[in-house]
């Protein structure tokens, strides 16, 4: 269906989408607690590499950096426009 | 190899160029062109206080020593700024809105500006950071102690304790000349955000570019590195639960918690779209930071002697492969550490010490209040500069107690799970409206107790403060008492153990005391500010407004934000209030204003103590509503008042229109009045002069002449008449008629009126009895005329063929009353109010040979007689009733 009725949908759906946009950015702290905790399942397992581990995190840690900086983003286009120096 | 006096010199140039730097930047800053210092890189890289020696230093012994757990240090900060949206975009907004000033204020505002719990909060951050502190200072002299090693002099224990003097006393004149020139703590420290945002720079240049010579350098490229780690002894790491999760809550509590943090996150923030950017940049910060540690714990590991310090690996390092320049830049990092954390720390601490404990004693010391002479700007100013030498000695006498001994990062975990107390009261305040400040400070108090008992005191060695029976029997013996054991919880790691206890203690106890206690009404509004403050609008506290006098309020917010700037605030919100001047109207809204930005200066419990002196009463007080209420009352009465005479005007025009409307119809009246006089009286001239000149002729009979003699004989008789009534109606009229009293029956006045009316042929029915039962005291002939005129008008108006007339005699509301009945048509009801009016002859019959006077006479005589007449409709015929002249009322006249 095309004319009229598209505008409205299509703004529900961007007010929609960045709702859950604040759902992510809300969760994303949840998810990395429970993700920096797994390493603790694997403590008694004698093959557990350090090395691993290590690298484990650190990957961890660039991802949570990624979708922060990404959901920062997204959600500072959201916030009222002010002209600032960034 | 380096000379030890090249890298003092070194060191000086240093910190010289960060003080260009720092001056530089508040040159611009006063000239305003300080937009590129408030951008969004120069926040977060601020943020990177919390890298202190500790990390730079510490972290890779913390690595060599228990593996990978120093990562939770800088996890658990990750997890919070990337989950900004919950905890820290509520605490920016809390703190620009209500120009909070330190972690002290926050706690101190949230639960109604409690002066005590603010003073709470800056003991537990003082005594908390002072291990911390000493932290600092530790490392820059081991720094030191390390080059002068290298330089061929070991350094002993009283070299240690003047080189760490010498760092504590050129950090409080840095921190003094830089921390305490704006007194507005709000207006940000340009100087020192910029000299720390170099330093943030120089240290991860320099941790970066030591952990590459080590990866690529030394250890030959990352899988060489890998290997190197699985086979040193950090492989056998294995991760402890209880410690990891410990760990990373308190790291993660820390950075919203510990005092320089809150200093830098909150209090500097300039915008808060910066903590978006700041969420994924910071993050990204303390990963470059950490990413090198376990590389150069590892080949620290491998390759320096079996005892050396792993806390120094960084510097010692680059030194052991002769890369002097790399441990210049190592060095320098480390002090950038080092100092920028004192300085923030210091600042922070001096502002909630001076703010929380310092004003307030002295404003309560002086008895006179804030009113009195003497500079309260130059108190807090020098409050602010005591504090920092305060704080900076009390680091200094913690480093020489604790001796330098103990693991960097052990010092640090003990600071963490001090300042983490604050955490419950914190969190509580924002989130839960019930939290009350009895129970945020029994929650604190309790924290902070138990902390003090299970981790600060033994930190200081066993035998030093409390004895080696102590800790293994707890005191007087009591088991579940000892530091380490809690109930009996011994085999927890003592960090744990105490983080557990406190954390559990306090929050157990704050929500408890929250929900046992009742918040007083100023807590409730800023527990319902603080909670909401996304929905809220700021500020509906009220002032009464009527006591502060703004000369008086002038006066003392220029003793606080200074002359210049009071008076400029003053004439803006004048101008806003479309006055002239430097005095606006004390209106709540500009107390409201003003308290905001003095707390900016002194904090928000000490900005209301001081305008609560001035306008007295902390806040709405029953007597303001009541002086409310009055003043309501009074506009009210006024506005009655106002009404009612508007009312009275309206009445006043009303009977002035009314006035006026019958003086013009009295004037129409007497328009024709005279015209009706002028047309009866020529009527009968016109009719004798006619016949007069028909006589004077002569030529006519004497049969002729005696009838026309007749007619003109008549109509001088009735002109004769006409004239007696508008005479005897002008006498009446005016109430020139002197009545003759007389007694008599009213049969007998009837009697002779009929007689004299001369009605022949009207049957006249009267009861005579009741008539002579009526006595009579007036003027009789008065109402005799009444009653003849009475009759005639039936002989002469009355239609019917045999005339009849009945006179009745009633009694009508306590007075007597004589009907005049005839058998007639009557008169139409339209007319019955004209009949009284004079020359109101309704059918000019001719015969009739009245001037229409009659009656009109007869309504002014009973007036005259104190009675009335009226028109008696209905009654058959026309029918006329005279009251009687109550005998009292004639008597009394």
């Amino acid at each position: 269906m095309s004319g009229a009725p598209r505008g409205p949908v299509f703004l529900a759906r961007e007010t929609y989408g960045r709702r859950r946009l604040r759902d992510l950015a809300r969760m994303l702290p949840l998810f990395g607690a429970v993700l920096i905790l797994l390493p603790l399942l694997r403590g008694a397992d004698p093959a557990a590499r350090t090395g691993g581990v290590l690298i484990y995190l650190f990957v961890l840690w660039a991802l949570l950096v990624a979708v922060a900086a990404l959901l920062s983003r997204r959600l500072a286009d959201e916030s009222p426009p002010r002209d600032g120096a960034d | 190899m380096v000379s030890f006096n090249l890298l003092v010199a070194v060191a000086l140039a240093y910190v010289a160029f960060l003080f260009l730097i720092a001056f530089a930047a508040e040159r611009r800053a006063e000239q305003g062109r300080d937009a590129w210092m408030r951008s969004s890189t120069i926040y977060t890289l601020s943020l990177s206080i919390y890298c202190t020696a500790w990390t730079f230093y510490g972290a890779v012994g913390y690595a060599a020593r228990s593996g990978l757990e120093y990562l939770t240090i800088y996890l658990g900060p990750t997890l919070v700024m990337v989950g900004w949206w919950w905890v820290l975009r509520k605490l920016v907004r809390i703190g620009r809105t209500h120009r909070i000033t330190s972690i002290a204020d926050l706690i101190s505002s949230r639960f109604g500006k409690s002066t005590a719990l603010g003073v709470i909060v800056t003991l537990l951050a003082v005594v908390g950071t002072t291990p911390y502190i000493a932290l600092q200072l530790q490392s820059v002299t081991f720094s030191f102690s390390v080059f002068a090693e290298a330089a061929g002099r070991e350094w002993q224990g009283t070299e240690l304790t003047v080189a760490g003097l010498w760092v504590a006393a050129g950090l409080a004149i840095f921190t003094i000349l830089f921390g305490t020139r704006n007194l507005d703590a709000n207006e940000r420290h340009h100087g020192i955000v910029i000299a720390i945002a170099v330093e943030a720079v120089v240290k991860l240049c320099a941790l970066l570019a030591v952990g590459i010579f080590v990866v690529w350098g030394l250890a030959g490229g990352v899988r060489e590195t890998l290997a190197l780690i699985d086979a040193s002894p950090i492989a056998a790491w294995k991760p402890s639960g209880s410690r990891w999760v410990a760990l990373t809550f308190v790291s993660a509590a820390a950075i919203i918690c510990l005092p320089r943090m809150f200093q830098v996150l909150v209090v500097e923030n300039s915008d808060e779209r910066h903590l978006g950017t700041a969420s994924w940049a910071f993050p990204l910060y303390l990963f470059a930071m950490s990413l090198f540690v376990v590389p150069i714990a590892v080949v620290g590991l491998d390759r320096l002697p079996a005892g050396a310090n792993p806390d120094l690996f960084v510097l010692t390092l680059p030194l052991a492969e002769r890369r002097e320049g790399l441990a210049m830049l190592s060095f320098l990092g480390g002090l950038s550490s080092a100092t920028s954390m004192v300085i923030v720390a210091t600042i922070a601490l001096a502002t909630m010490v001076s703010n929380h404990i310092v004003v307030p004693a002295w404003l309560s010391a002086r008895s006179d209040g804030a009113m009195v002479s003497g500079d309260v700007r130059r108190v807090v100013v020098m409050a602010r500069r005591l504090s920092i030498l305060g704080v900076l000695a009390l680091g200094y006498l913690y480093f020489r107690l604790s001796g330098g001994g103990a693991a960097l990062a052990a010092i640090g975990l003990i600071s963490f799970t001090g300042l983490v107390q604050v955490l419950p009261a914190l969190i509580g305040g924002i989130f839960w409206r019930g939290a009350t400040r009895w129970g945020a400070a029994a929650g604190l108090l309790t924290g902070f107790a138990v902390w003090a008992w299970t981790l600060f005191l033994p930190s200081f060695g066993e035998g030093n403060l409390m004895s080696a029976t102590l800790m293994a029997q707890g005191p007087f013996g009591i088991g579940w008492l000892r530091p380490y054991g809690l109930l009996g919880l011994t085999t927890l790691d003592p960090v744990v153990h105490a983080i557990l206890w406190s954390l559990l203690l306090n929050g157990a106890v704050f929500f408890l005391a929250s929900i046992l206690t009742f918040p007083t009404p100023l807590e409730r509004l800023q527990g319902a500010q603080f909670v909401n403050v996304f929905e809220h609008s700021p500020g509906p506290r009220a002032w009464s407004t009527r006591s502060a006098g703004a000369e008086d309020l002038l006066v003392m917010s220029q003793r606080i934000i200074g002359a210049s700037e009071a008076q400029a605030l003053f004439q803006r919100a004048a101008r806003r209030q479309g006055k002239e001047g430097y005095l606006p109207d004390v209106t709540p809204a500009f107390v409201e204003a003003l308290e905001r930005e003095l707390s900016g200066s002194v904090g928000a419990a000490t900005a209301h103590a001081m305008i609560g002196q001035i306008t007295e009463g902390a806040s709405v007080s029953v007597e303001d509503l009541i002086a409310v209420a009055d003043e309501a009352a009074q506009i009210m009465e006024y506005s009655a008042r106002l009404e009612e005479k508007s009312r009275e005007q309206e009445r006043t025009a009303r009977a002035l229109r009314e006035a006026n409307a019958k003086l013009t119809a009295l004037s129409i009246q007497k328009d024709a009045f005279l015209s009706q006089i002028s047309h009866e009286l020529r009527t009968p001239m016109t009719s004798i002069r006619s016949f007069s000149e028909l006589l004077r002729d002569g030529g006519i009979g004497p049969e002729g002449q005696a009838r026309y003699a007749g007619i003109i004989h008549d109509e001088a008789l009735r002109l004769t008449r006409l004239l007696d009534d508008l005479l005897d109606l002008a006498v009446l009229e005016n109430g020139q008629v002197t009545l003759n009293r007389q007694e008599g029956r009213l049969s007998d006045l009837l009697d002779r009126a009929i007689a004299a009316a001369g009605a022949e042929g009207l049957a006249v029915r009267r009861n005579r009895a009741r008539e002579a039962a009526v006595a009579l005291e007036t003027d009789l002939d008065r109402l005799a005329q009444v009653f003849i005129n009475l009759i005639a008008n039936v002989g002469k108006y009355c239609a019917a063929p045999r005339p009849e007339l009945r006179i009745e005699v009633l009694e009508v509301g306590g007075r007597t009353a004589v009907d005049f009945i005839d058998n007639g048509s009557g008169i139409a009801p339209e007319d019955t109010e004209l009949i009284f009016e004079k020359f109101s002859r309704l059918t000019d019959q001719g015969t009739a040979g009245g001037a229409g006077l009659g009656l009109a006479i007869c309504r002014e005589i009973m007036a005259r007689l104190g009675g009335a007449i009226g028109y008696q409709p209905g009654r058959g015929g026309a029918a006329f009733r005279v009251t009687l002249p109550a005998r009292e009322a004639l008597a009394a006249e």
